[in-house]
């Protein structure tokens, strides 16, 4: 048991880095849309489906093969861009369509739950059922298989002792954290980033401040929605699979990281992201993968029984920069 | 139940790119197939029950095409009783499967039944058909304990999951010769059962083994690649479906993994070639207890067999093809006897003994095939053409 610990550390570290790296990524979009509206946006994993589909859609469109090399961050760049786009412009449709209508007449915050659970259940099915095969051109049954599309050409970038990192693993470590970085400066550098924190803080006072709402909301969805969207293409250049329902387990790994870095809190979700994909792959080698969740869950529990803010504390506005 | 259930997933996974292509070419045709109205006067009406139209059809299909050749066939000979094949789509689902076949015995009065496809829906049609004395063959319900339950009317064409251990952890030890084997399943009962009924015959066997459970949900299997890598392995055999297997295969070739790589019947799909990655897939091993023979290379009659099946449905055998074809034929086989009562076909299954397509249809008095012959199939481009029984076949790398 241990000393399988001890013998797969390296490679659990790493790997548990590039997925955690992932989960921090649609973690965003929960903590950030939690922080601003006090709503959990069950939709966020279908945001995060949609840009798979969108990744994958752009691989086959450029007819890509073979990627390697350099060349993958140039391809990674380019997807990042297409689901980015996708998927940002898809959490502005969703809040559009299921959450704003329910806030403007004062709907209770159960409600909007309810709204996201069913806005999340009709985005599956709507792939499932009609976008996957309009946009793969197969059947309709095939369209709640999986969609396959090899084209990476992986390499061992960095080979040192037992440290071996594969160019997609770097590339997904990398460019989340690239994201994460960039999102820190917006929320705390810019103008739209204060009105972000402003409402986290005290919505009402914004308002009298000259805040608008409006656009502070659907920022924040256009925000949250490209992280995923990035995270969608990293995800596509690790795993090369998208489906209709791979949204569901990632949305509530990224939730659980959410909630164990501090939810409504931006770094919070960074480090609950790395803790929760660190605390998978060391349980899973330690007690075997069918073990990996319960030991993240128990983690979690321990967390939240001593700190019940999670790591980092609750809220959005004390992420300073 | 919950393992009768998880067998039915089983079934209702796999399905491919060929099944789909299946799915396609039966299209209208079957549709309008005009089968309902021969029924009645000195004719006898035998049930196909399974998934025909719902997401897992491209496993019903290829056997209820198999079936419809066999009695077409048979009627073309001009016999003294004719026969209509009546189709019953249960959708795989068992409460859909009990009231096709209540109504199947009352208003349609059928003699025989081919099926219920899939474990589950066999596990409540069987008591019925019991009781109503109808005999059955079911071309693809594996299911250990369907043999188990004393059903008097109940046979099956295909050999069980246990069988199937056997034959692959014979293969494992005797063919391949592996030294250690590193088992994976996706924590299912049908998965998990037949990774360890492998590891338990290749453990006596001097065979050093280890084991990890994956989740099926989950789309990165790294921790299991990595145990894996450790353990080092002449082979991996994965119990479960192919879109799991896709994924762990793939992920262990992209680790560097270099060994041997095999699962069961729940990933002989084209679609497990798909989501491997054709490069990667190359050279996986696929243990069945179907036929499915393509090439023609078992005997004359499964050469014949898959001439015939590709001229009338214009797509190659498939999974269970061959075994829908025998399980008709053996009912057709009592008819040509003069035997046209539930009874008497019931009685005369007892003794039945052909070469079939496939394989020698012979029933114990349990109902189960007396063949216990595994076939292993090989990835080889995109398709996964035989390579011969588990006792004989060979890698071809």
């Amino acid at each position: 048991m241990l000393d399988n610990f001890v013998n797969q550390f390296w490679p659990s570290t790493i790997d548990g880095l590039s997925l955690g790296a992932i989960y921090a990524l649609i973690a965003l979009g929960y903590t950030m849309v939690y922080g601003v509206l006090r709503l959990i946006n069950f939709a966020h994993a279908e945001i995060f489906m949609v840009g798979t589909f969108a990744s994958v859609f752009t691989v086959q469109a450029l007819g890509l093969s073979d990627v390697g090399g350099l060349g993958l961050i140039g391809v990674v760049v380019v997807l990042a861009l297409v689901s980015g786009l996708v998927s940002g412009g898809s959490a502005v449709l969703l809040e559009a369509a299921a959450y704003r209508p329910l806030r403007k007449r004062g709907a209770s915050r159960l409600a909007a739950l309810i709204s996201a659970i069913g806005a999340s259940i009709f985005i599956q099915q709507l792939f499932a059922t009609i976008v996957v095969p309009l946009l793969f051109d197969t059947s309709k049954e095939a369209g709640k298989l999986p969609v396959n599309e090899h084209f990476v050409t992986r390499s061992n970038v960095i080979d040192f002792g037992p440290i071996t990192i594969s160019n997609d693993r770097l590339i997904v470590f990398l460019g989340a954290i690239l994201m994460m970085i960039a999102l820190d400066q917006f929320v705390n550098r810019t103008k739209l980033g204060r009105g972000i924190r402003s409402t986290a803080q005290d919505p009402e006072t914004a308002v009298l401040m000259g805040v608008n709402i409006d656009r502070v909301v659907t920022a924040t969805f256009l925000v949250g929605g490209i992280m995923a969207g990035v995270a969608a293409a990293l995800y596509i250049v690790r795993f090369e699979q998208a489906w209709y329902f791979s949204g569901f387990l990632l949305g509530i790994k990224a939730f659980t990281a959410a909630v164990l870095g501090g939810i409504g809190n931006i770094r919070g979700a960074l480090v609950g992201g790395f803790a929760l994909g660190l605390f998978e792959a060391y349980g899973a080698s330690i007690f075997g993968s069918g073990w990996k969740d319960v030991v993240a869950f128990s983690v979690l529990i321990l967390v939240l029984m001593f700190r019940p803010t999670g790591i980092l504390g609750e809220s959005l506005q004390q992420a300073r920069a | 139940m919950e393992r009768l259930g998880t067998l039915r997933r089983n079934m209702m996974r796999v399905t491919g790119a060929v099944a789909m292509s299946a799915v396609l070419a039966l299209g209208a045709g079957a549709c309008g197939g005009g089968d309902d109205d021969k029924s009645g006067g000195d004719g006898i009406t035998i049930g196909f029950m399974g998934d025909l139209t719902g997401e897992n059809s491209g496993l019903v299909i290829p056997p209820y095409q198999g079936a419809q050749l066999a009695v077409e066939q048979y009627n073309a000979t001009n016999p003294k009783t004719k026969v209509t094949l009546k189709k019953y789509d249960s959708q795989g689902k068992p409460e859909q499967a009990t009231t096709l076949a209540q109504g199947a015995i009352k208003n349609d009065k059928i003699t025989a039944m081919i099926g219920p496809a899939f474990s589950g829906e066999s596990q409540s049609v069987a008591p019925i058909l019991e009781e109503a004395k109808i005999p059955s063959v079911t071309p693809s319900a594996t299911n250990i304990t369907l043999a188990e339950k004393g059903w008097k009317f109940w046979h099956r064409a295909v050999a069980d999951d246990a069988v199937q251990g056997n034959g692959a952890g014979g293969f494992i030890a005797d063919q391949i010769k592996a030294k250690k084997v590193f088992t994976a399943h996706d924590n299912q009962d049908y998965g998990k059962g037949l990774a360890e009924s492998i590891a338990n015959v290749v453990k006596p066997k001097g065979a050093q083994v280890e084991a990890d459970g994956v989740d099926e949900k989950a789309t990165d299997y790294s921790s299991t690649v990595n145990k894996i890598k450790q353990f080092n392995p002449e082979i991996v055999y994965f119990g479960g479906y192919y879109s799991v297997a896709g994924k762990l295969f793939k992920q262990l070739r992209e680790a560097g993994y270099t060994g041997k790589m095999m699962s069961g019947d729940g990933s002989l799909a084209a679609g497990l070639v798909e989501s491997t990655g054709q490069k990667n897939a190359q050279g996986a091993l696929l243990s069945c207890g179907c036929v499915i023979d393509a090439a023609g290379k078992v005997s004359p009659k499964s050469k014949k067999f898959a001439d015939e099946y590709k001229a009338k449905f214009g797509s190659d055998v498939a999974i269970y093809s061959s075994e829908g074809y025998d399980a008709a034929t053996a009912l057709l086989e009592a008819i040509k006897a003069g035997k046209t009562s539930s009874g008497d076909i019931n009685d005369f299954l007892k003794t039945v003994s052909f070469e079939g397509v496939g394989k020698q249809i012979k029933f114990d008095d349990k109902g189960e095939l007396a063949s216990q012959d595994i076939y292993v199939y090989e990835v080889k481009d995109n398709t996964i053409p035989l390579l011969g029984k588990s006792n004989e076949a060979k890698p071809t790398s």
